[in-house]
């Protein structure tokens, strides 16, 4: 039975023999795991341990910054995926041993926690793999999330900087392009039931030699997606623009020599490593937790948990994500760890620590746990193509635990802030153009999502998605030139639909969208957060309400609006409760839909949400309140029946004696109605989630978490979560219907 | 000593009791969840984010629905104060959100001065200088 064993002195060959035919480089966990800058290397050690000019280092990050700035804003200026007009990309530079250090000061943040994964791999797998390589001139492109980024909708092209002969630095664009070849357009498919439906699945590969792009793969690339010029015009814009990053930095090695632009990319890693150390120690010891909830799986309502608790001990902080719900082998809202923390630091960058330098040191100091098999830590096959319903929740949910570390500190880096709506509120389009060129994209307002309020004043409205801050809208007729959508309500602040608070948040807008000039056009939404809502509160505030999509459809909008254009106007509500087009069907749903296609003229509608409310609505100032009323935020029924204010109904003047007189009331009605907790509790608590739910997670122990596989509920520890499997939707209503009709026959005899 | 902790609530480090912030009377001993010390009520979250579509026509209608969705509103039992909110599904065990470690609280504040009023923190950064005006 010793015959299977390797004697000693064959083992070495054994291991060079595997090493040296790996069946399928696959995603390598060492580097998938370690969201970590690496260790100095040899010349960066002995670098640093010689004298460094501070001022140099100064001189040489503003160069550096400027020349990404340009990067960043030629793609913008010349890319043509509609994220590339409105902000949605980067561009950004890595040390050696491929640790981002420096984005754009206007790119996407995230992109500065995912960026680096690609390299890793091309350094441990390609470099010195003598069919691939790395040589002066190459470019890499990539989009799998599974080898690093935040979703497959986005590319990038990555090369490497030589000076004198030897690799210096990296320097890389990434855009969310959007279309990929997915099986339904725009890139981010619902619909996706295996990880083979998501379309372009691209591990980091060179596809520019001699700073050419290879015209063969080009083309390769090209015939695997609905948009070849899209495809192509883009791979050229972030080569381009890399190119003029690299003529910047080699001008910057000229100028300043290599030492000083080693110094610099490394320098900024340790100092914010060390920065990020310093302000956990100034926090209590202790965790702060929150959960979270998506209901949507985009095929069917499910209660989805996001579980998080924050540990803070002396200059460590644990992020531990147990007790989320478990991954959904056909469902293709799963993401992956590395995709999950990049999003929870979008949300540290841009709302508890917006001041810090955008670099992957951030989160260096921060250790994660997660549950292996969750929706948040999903395993190779799982499909992630619509990974954007946990991880627009990672982007906020630490805005609330974090706030009840920092409030007590003498000082803030930002304000605290209630949580930015949290979900990718637009349409997602595709079909044939008025051109008659076959597309699949984004549209482009998905900027207009309200701020969570402050504690110092109201949220702000329309202000950005939460993932880019700093993120424009495109101009809207020049997509009307491309496309065949038409926006007929957009921009206008949804009325009522409002995070209440002593400071509210700010608003989102409606979008009221048809099309025309062309026969071939469907659309698709990707959000949760229609029975469930979606921004959560702070201190005391309320959350924004829930959004459903609204259709108007058997209708052609264009031909009314030439026949009776005064009968109507383009307000959500009011169409939605008048139904002024006669023969017309309207109808609400989930915002989760599956692409589908429509006729021109008929109406899909939306809105992009409100952020959280910060704190008790009934020390809302009686004139802020009044102010909201006056322009058209909220209605006079909201003044009255959420902030108790009384105001006269004609001139809007507000009795400020009754008003106090009514608050004081109702304060004596929440001590009347209001239970002790330790009471309530024994009465609210139940021991398992209510049978009516599809609950996902865990429930009162986070080491055991429900699930359902099959239509059956099922109960898992935590270690040991198992992928669900999901009925098809259709099945579900299919069996549903036979069963009304078996009753309907039974009781017929 | 009092920390300051959330918009509504404060630790009196020598006294070891969470205080509420607006009536400024105690509420717990500061190694309890603070929760234990107020009232809830659970709303239906219709109350709050009400229909605006006439629910007669229309499933969904911009409110939560009840059955997967109630607000926990946490009052002062002294002033009725809303210290916190909490959106959970019916049944869901309330989080306890807060808890620290109240020995290594008193050895931070040692050396810190009392912080009476919370600052503000800077306004994040925007971008300048662009505009759709034509």
């Amino acid at each position: 039975m010793n015959d299977m064993q390797t004697p000693l002195d064959e083992s070495g060959v054994l291991d060079r023999f595997l090493s040296e035919n790996r069946l399928f480089c696959a995603p390598d966990p060492a580097i998938m795991e370690d969201h970590r800058i690496g260790p100095r290397d040899a010349r960066e050690q002995a670098l640093l341990e010689g004298e460094v000019d501070p001022h140099r280092i100064n001189q040489v990050r503003g160069l550096i910054l400027a020349a990404l700035d340009e990067g960043n804003t030629m793609i913008e200026q010349m890319g043509a995926a509609p994220g590339a007009k409105w902000g949605d990309m980067v561009a950004a530079i890595f040390t050696a041993s491929g640790d981002l250090s420096m984005i754009a000061p206007h790119g996407v943040v995230g992109f500065a926690a995912c960026c680096h994964y690609p390299i890793k791999f091309i350094r441990k797998y390609w470099e010195h793999d003598p069919t691939v390589g790395v040589r002066d001139g190459d470019g890499f492109i990539h989009n799998d999330a599974r080898y690093g980024g935040i979703h497959n909708t986005d590319q990038s092209m990555i090369l490497p900087l030589f000076w004198k002969g030897r690799l210096i630095c990296w320097l890389s664009a990434t855009v969310h392009e959007g279309e990929n070849g997915s099986c339904e357009p725009g890139g981010m498919p619902a619909a996706a039931e295996s990880k083979y439906d998501e379309g372009l699945k691209m591990p980091p590969f060179r596809v520019v030699e001699n700073f050419q792009i290879r015209r063969d793969l080009q083309t390769f690339l090209q015939n695997s997606v609905r948009d070849p010029k899209l495809q192509y015009e883009d791979m050229k814009v972030k080569l381009h623009s890399v190119l003029r990053l690299r003529e910047r930095v080699l001008r910057i090695l000229e100028e300043h020599g290599e030492e000083a632009l080693i110094v610099t990319l490394r320098k900024n890693l340790e100092d914010v490593v060390e920065e990020v150390k310093r302000r956990i120690r100034e926090l209590p010891d202790g965790t702060t937790r929150v959960v979270s909830f998506a209901d949507s799986t985009l095929r069917e309502n499910a209660l989805l948990k996001l579980n998080m608790a924050i540990t803070v001990q002396g200059e460590r902080m644990t992020i531990d994500m147990r007790g989320s719900a478990p991954e959904i082998i056909n469902r293709s809202i799963n993401t992956n760890l590395a995709s999950f923390k990049t999003m929870l630091f979008t949300g540290y960058l841009q709302n508890i620590w917006p001041d810090l330098p955008q670099c992957m040191a951030v989160f260096t100091p921060l250790e994660f746990v997660f549950d292996e098999r969750s929706l948040l830590n999903g395993s190779f096959e799982t499909p992630q193509a619509m990974s954007l319903i946990p991880l627009f929740k990672a982007m906020t949910i630490a805005c609330i635990p974090m706030a009840k570390f920092n409030y007590m500190l003498p000082h803030r880096y930002t304000a605290m802030v209630a949580p930015q709506y949290d979900q990718p509120a637009t349409l997602i389009y595709g079909g044939l153009t008025q051109h008659g060129e076959q597309v699949g994209n984004f549209c482009a307002d998905i900027n207009g999502m309200g701020q969570g309020g402050r504690s110092h004043r109201d949220g702000e409205h329309s202000v950005s998605p939460p993932f880019a801050a700093h993120c424009d809208l495109g101009e809207i007729e020049l997509m009307e030139e491309d496309i065949p959508i038409v926006r007929l309500g957009a921009f206008t602040l949804a009325k009522d639909r409002v995070g209440f608070g002593k400071q509210r948040s700010g608003l989102g807008y409606e979008q009221i969208a048809t099309f025309r000039g062309t026969g071939l056009w469907g659309f698709m939404t990707g959000c949760s957060g229609s029975l469930f809502p979606s921004a959560l509160p702070l201190f005391g505030g309320y959350a924004s309400p829930a959004y459903p999509l609204c259709k108007i459809k058997g209708v052609n909008v264009f031909d009314l609006m030439r026949e009776t254009p005064e009968a109507f106007r383009f307000d959500i509500v009011e169409l939605m409760n008048t139904q002024p087009f006669p023969g017309a069907s309207y109808s609400t749903h989930d915002m989760g839909m599956t692409f589908e296609l429509a006729a021109p003229g008929e109406l899909y509608m939306m809105c992009q949400g409100a952020g959280g409310g910060y704190g008790d609505v009934l020390q809302r100032d009686p004139a802020q309140v009044m102010l909201d009323v006056a322009e058209d935020l909220i209605s006079d029924v909201t003044a009255r029946d959420i902030y108790k204010v009384v105001f006269d109904a004609d001139t809007h003047v507000v009795d400020e004696a009754a008003t106090a007189e009514w608050r004081a009331a109702e304060r004596r009605e929440r001590l009347a109605r209001g239970r002790p907790y330790d009471e309530f509790v024994a009465d609210w608590v139940a021991p398992e989630p209510p049978a009516s739910l599809p609950f996902f997670g865990s429930w009162s122990d986070p080491q055991q978490v429900y699930g359902v596989t099959m239509g059956q509920r099922v109960a898992m520890p935590a270690s040991g979560l198992e992928s669900m499997f999901m009925l098809n939707p259709k099945d579900v209503r299919i069996a549903q219907l036979e069963a009304e009709l078996l009753a309907a026959r039974g009781s017929a005899d | 000593m009092r920390v300051l902790v959330t918009e509504n609530l404060r630790i009196d480090l020598e006294q070891e009791l969470w205080e509420c912030r607006h009536c400024e009377t105690a509420l717990i001993g500061a190694r309890e969840n603070y929760k234990r010390g107020l009232l809830v009520y659970d709303r239906d979250p219709r109350e709050i984010h009400k229909p605006l579509l006439d629910p007669r026509k229309y499933e969904r209608t911009y409110s939560p629905h009840p059955q997967w969705c109630r607000i926990l509103e946490y009052y002062c039992p002294q002033c009725g104060a809303m210290i916190e909110t909490e959106y959970l599904p019916p049944g869901h065990p309330p989080v306890r959100d807060i808890d620290f470690d109240i020995d290594a609280l008193k050895r931070q504040w040692a050396d810190r001065e009392e912080v009476i009023e919370a600052p503000v923190g800077s306004e994040p950064p925007r971008r300048r200088g662009h505009s759709h005006a034509h």
